[in-house]
């Protein structure tokens, strides 16, 4: 197995960052040491849902956006 | 001491906004406190049970405490905003997320035109809104004062309209009251005055209007004080009310006494 397909390359909130191959929402989200209930995850432009945390595995050139509520009016 | 018995107080019905029940008129929200703990306390002598939110990216150092540590979720109903989404695109985006977040499906939309003034762009605010309302959504939308504006996002079936006083932040509050009176004729869904509000008395001339209520953040944040500006504007959004329903007197140009004119000392009969 080569490097590249040792490991899985996206972005993350506009950064650049790599985990694992097999990586999940869910285990990005435990590996930034996140409250899950705290964050929704959009993929690409789309929301993947709570539910579908676990099984969703990140794809090289993956665009993530992890969001979560702050003060505002 | 005199008291008043409070079977005298006077009654007003809950503000409903499309699925969601609120017992208070004021929507307060939770940006720019000095801390958590200070908006809190804010939040809780404002008397409001629904205070608004922002979605944003997430910090990635953990370990920070969340603002949803500081909200009591059963006592308040937590309405995220698209505040700072500048197209319908990134407006909607945000809507979802938020959904995904709180498992409610309302949120008051905001589609800005530019950071200087962060007036609404109506353009966007009505593709927005068309769409979050396809999806199911309770859009309070956040507009100009201007009311064919009113009458289209109604129209488009929004659950809430919400003309700007004034400017985002401004303080200069209603600044064309007679735009305010002109939508409360034209549309039947709940108008709530957003934005601009500086003082307590802000609030009261909003609600003497007849607007389901009034949704405000930095005039209680950056307040001298915040927690007796929260009472302040708590008191004025209910005195405010009160006077609404109570029904003013007319304007008159000359003075009509309050005391008889009759019978005074040394007076002819």
């Amino acid at each position: 197995m080569t490097a590249a397909q040792a490991s899985v390359e996206f972005l993350l909130n506009g950064e650049r960052r790599s985990l694992p191959a097999g990586a999940s929402v869910a285990s990005l989200i435990a590996h930034l040491g996140l409250r899950s209930e705290l964050v929704a995850v959009e993929c690409n432009g789309a929301v993947v849902r709570r539910a579908e945390h676990a099984t969703r595995l990140l794809a090289d050139g993956d665009v993530l956006e992890l969001v979560t509520l702050v003060g505002g009016g | 001491m005199n008291t008043v018995s409070s079977a005298l107080e006077p009654q007003d019905g809950p503000l409903v906004i499309g699925r969601t029940t609120l017992r208070s008129r004021l929507l307060v929200g939770t940006g720019k406190y000095a801390t958590n703990e200070q908006m809190r306390d804010a939040l809780a002598l404002s008397g409001t049970d629904c205070v608004t939110v922002a979605v944003r990216r997430v910090n990635l150092v953990a370990g920070e405490p969340s603002l949803l540590d500081y909200i009591d979720r059963s006592r308040y109903a937590i309405l995220p905003n698209t505040a700072g989404c500048f197209d319908a695109k990134t407006a909607i985006r945000t809507a979802e997320l938020a959904r995904e977040l709180l498992g409610s499906e309302w949120v008051k939309l905001e589609v800005l035109g530019d950071p200087r003034t962060l007036l609404p762009d109506p353009i966007g605010t009505l593709e927005a809104a068309r769409e979050l309302v396809a999806q199911g959504f309770d859009v309070l939308a956040y507009c100009s004062d201007d009311p064919r504006m009113g009458v289209r996002l109604a129209e488009l079936g929004v659950a809430s309209v919400m003309p700007a006083g004034s400017p985002i932040g401004s303080g200069q509050g209603v600044l064309n009251p007679n735009a305010i009176r002109i939508l409360l004729e034209l549309i039947d869904k709940p108008v709530i005055v957003d934005a601009g509000v500086g003082t307590a008395s802000d609030v009261a001339a909003a609600m003497e209007l007849g607007v389901a209520g009034v949704l405000l953040n930095s005039a209680v944040a950056l307040a001298r004080e915040p927690l007796r500006m929260a009472a302040a504007m708590r008191d004025a959004c209910r005195a405010g009310r009160n006077a609404f329903l109570a029904g003013r007197i007319e304007r008159r140009l000359y003075a009509n006494a309050s005391s008889p004119l009759e019978g005074v000392v040394g007076s002819r009969p």
